[in-house]
């Protein structure tokens, strides 16, 4: 079907569209409720009560036990560097910490500081080529000189789901306190944290439908804290600072609304995300899936074209309409392609050309036959101009440029 | 996403003169697909009147390297082989009315690829006698010091991010930043004699621009943090036996690299230089860079000092 489809958005592990259902419920925060939730007077009445149902909202999205366990943040990254900050303050004895080559820059940036400039040896457990993580090398660092391990629940850029339950399991008897940056997953995998070892685990709002700039961290009843901003006596002293009230109630109905839509999400998005996909594979040669296919979240796929570059696809994606992202260097203005890539050991001829499509639950059908209508066609034109490609294939003779 | 303008827009979308020529009479190759990307570019030229009749490319690479390479085949069809070689990066950026800052080792690989073109049409040798292609400086990317002076002389060039958004080169594994600063340094003063740059502009060593040194960009090589860290030499390990814990580390290593269909090999030590040879799956540009990383890593625990390990393709280039 041709409608003129203008703007389709197949970015959402980036950021989501604010649901706006969402943002009806935070609008009277802003001028008619806008009081501050700790002041005794009228203007604030409803909104530490608002406050408590959000609480609960994300609470009950996580399977929480207990709403006190939810702290209110100003994002995934904050809640990454709460979590580790607060777990090497409380074990200084500990100088070591566990995590993945793959992690987001939120974990991967603050453990590099902390292996430059105070000492701490970082087990950067790698992945295979598949991005699953090499689960006898976590365990082969286990050990009572860890303070914290930090995996992701699933991957920004392709997906892959970490087996983080057991691994929480695994940590438990060292003393090992666990986190997860689940920024990913919360929202598009159920969880039950009442019934896991996971000690942490973060979250982001406007990965799921809430706006920027408010997140939680999940810290399990009895995991001890030190807080990252000291201020205050609000969210019980773990995170001062007059609340982001409008951002919490947001956060809130968000949880709300993703754990109506949680059944969805795992089945027609996924049914949309694999109709892209094959779509797309079965169309264009020399295109593979990168991540482990059968273990990951159900509305993302990386696809790989080789020979071509990825910001060029991604330029004339724009031009068609359809908003992806890349892991090409080009895009991110690094000269290399993401650290996600190449920890697994993705082939040169395609780290390069990587294509993350990310749905969410306003994808349509229409707007996936769009893009599987427009992909072959752009990837024929990139290839049509690549040096290493003759008409239907890579070409025969190396090419043998003067540097390389 | 980027700043382009329209007529980089334009030439991308749309390219003039992609494809082959069948017999072309020069063909300049440059960039590799493991750097992501790579250009090849062919010209026809009239022997009489040494005029290039027609030039076309084909790229491989974003957007600003399939707009540079087209605008370059613009630039050059029509104008005699002299002419052409007067060609800069420059001309090709402002053809198409500017890149961002970041893109320019777009329009250095157009230059580089006409200047391979050109030489492979006169059959003259690209690296002059007097003018040594020199030392691979920035393993990466391949960039020697022939190619990093001609883009800090043609642009002007006076900081490191500079030299990395023209180049690439130090972009990667940031080892080569101290000898990339060097050659900055070292060219910069030879254009300041000749008047081109003021000494107040150029580049020196020894922080005479802190401001530019504590650009996150520059970061210390990681060798040089980690070398800081090592712990002194252990007294009394003599050379073989240092050798030998080397040897063992690396044999060590190697049914990882094996099972990633690569391989390593000790060629020579040399003080604190440890020369390897890289093998199969692992050679490939960014992704020799990080095998040479684990290595070095792991030998610097083993041996509990800093050492560099080099490949020993690279110290064939040092020394040529
Ligand atoms: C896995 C992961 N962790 C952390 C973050 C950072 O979250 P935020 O943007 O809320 O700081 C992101 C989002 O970019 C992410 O994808």
């Amino acid at each position: 079907m041709t409608t003129d489809i203008k703007s389709i958005y197949l970015d959402n592990n980036a950021t989501t569209r604010c649901d706006p259902r969402v943002v009806e419920e935070m609008l009277p925060f802003f001028s008619e409720q806008f009081g501050n939730p700790s002041s005794i007077h009228s203007f604030g009445s409803q909104v530490g009560a608002k406050v408590r149902e959000a609480r609960a909202q994300v609470a009950a999205l996580l399977g929480a036990e207990h709403d006190s366990e939810i702290v209110f943040t100003s994002g995934g990254t904050e809640s990454d560097n709460a979590a580790i900050l607060s777990a090497l303050d409380l074990a200084p004895e500990r100088r070591e910490i566990i995590t993945t080559a793959v992690e987001h820059p939120a974990i991967l940036s603050l453990c590099d500081y902390l292996k430059k400039h105070k000492d701490y040896t970082i087990h950067i457990i790698p992945v295979d080529k598949q991005g699953r993580l090499d689960v006898a090398a976590y365990k082969a660092a286990l050990s009572d000189r860890v303070a914290i391990a930090s995996i992701m629940y699933a991957n920004n850029e392709t997906g892959t789901l970490f087996p983080v339950e057991g691994l929480a399991e695994m940590a438990k008897p060292y003393g090992i306190l666990f986190h997860t940056d689940a920024v990913q997953a919360v929202g598009k995998v159920a969880l039950d944290l009442k019934n896991s070892d996971i000690d942490m685990l973060s979250l982001s709002g406007h990965k799921l439908h809430a706006p920027k700039g408010i997140g939680a961290l999940y810290l399990k009843r009895g995991t001890r804290f030190r807080p990252l901003i000291r201020g205050g006596h609000q969210e019980r002293e773990r995170r001062a600072g007059t609340e982001n009230t409008t951002g919490i109630i947001g956060l809130g109905k968000a949880c709300e609304l993703a754990l109506t839509y949680m059944e969805h999400e795992n089945t027609e998005v996924a049914r949309l995300r694999d109709k892209l996909e094959q779509g797309i594979i079965s169309q264009v040669s020399h295109a593979f899936v990168t991540g482990d296919v059968r273990n990951r979240l159900p509305n993302t796929t990386n696809i790989a074209f080789e020979y071509i570059e990825g910001e060029a696809i991604l330029l004339f994606l724009n031009r068609m309409g359809i908003a992806a992202s890349s892991g090409s260097a080009c895009t991110s203005g690094s000269l290399e392609p993401s650290h996600v890539l190449r920890a697994m050991q993705i082939p040169f001829t395609a780290a390069h050309s990587a294509t993350r499509f990310s749905l969410s639950r306003e994808t349509t059908e229409d707007e996936i036959d769009y893009v599987i209508s427009h992909v072959p066609a752009i990837i024929s034109r990139l290839r049509a101009l690549s040096p290493y490609w003759d008409g239907d294939k890579p070409r025969a003779d190396a090419f043998q440029p003067d540097y390389a | 996403m980027w700043n382009y303008t329209d007529k980089v827009k334009d030439y991308f979308f749309d390219p003039k003169n992609a494809g082959v020529i069948d017999n072309p009479d020069g063909v300049g190759e440059v960039g590799s697909i493991s750097c992501g990307d790579a250009l090849r570019l062919m010209i026809k030229v009239d022997p009489e009147t040494m005029v290039i009749t027609d030039a076309k490319f084909q790229t491989f690479g974003c957007g600003s390297a399939i707009a540079s390479s087209s605008a370059l085949t613009e630039l050059v069809i029509g104008k005699t082989i002299d002419e052409a070689k007067k060609i800069t990066n420059q001309d090709i950026a402002d053809f198409l009315g500017g890149l961002p800052p970041e893109k320019m080792h777009c329009s250095v690989m157009g230059h580089e690829a006409l200047l391979a073109a050109i030489a492979n049409y006169t059959g003259e040798e690209l690296a002059e006698d007097d003018h040594e292609e020199g030392a691979l400086l920035c393993k990466c990317f391949g960039i020697d010091e022939g190619m990093v002076e001609r883009a800090v002389r043609g642009n002007k060039l006076t900081s490191l991010e500079q030299l990395t958004a023209y180049t690439k080169a130090g972009g990667a594994c940031k080892t080569c930043h101290e000898k990339l600063e060097e050659k900055l340094a070292e060219v910069n003063a030879e254009m300041v004699t000749e008047g081109m740059l003021t000494s107040a502009e150029a580049f020196t060593l020894g922080g005479a621009k802190p401001v530019a040194k504590a650009a996150p960009l520059i970061q210390i090589s990681p060798l040089a943090a980690e070398a800081k860290k090592a712990q002194p030499v252990k007294p009394g390990m003599t050379n073989l036996q240092k050798i030998m814990i080397i040897q063992q580390a690396i044999e060590e290593l190697r049914p990882h690299l094996q099972a990633d269909g690569g391989d390593v090999e000790l060629v020579d030590v040399d003080g604190d230089s440890v020369f390897v040879h890289l093998k199969g799956a692992c050679s490939g540009c960014q992704m020799s860079s990080i095998t040479l990383q684990g290595v070095q890593g792991a030998l610097m625990e083993k041996l509990g000092r800093p050492v560099r390990v080099i490949p020993a393709d690279a110290r064939r280039l040092m020394d040529a």
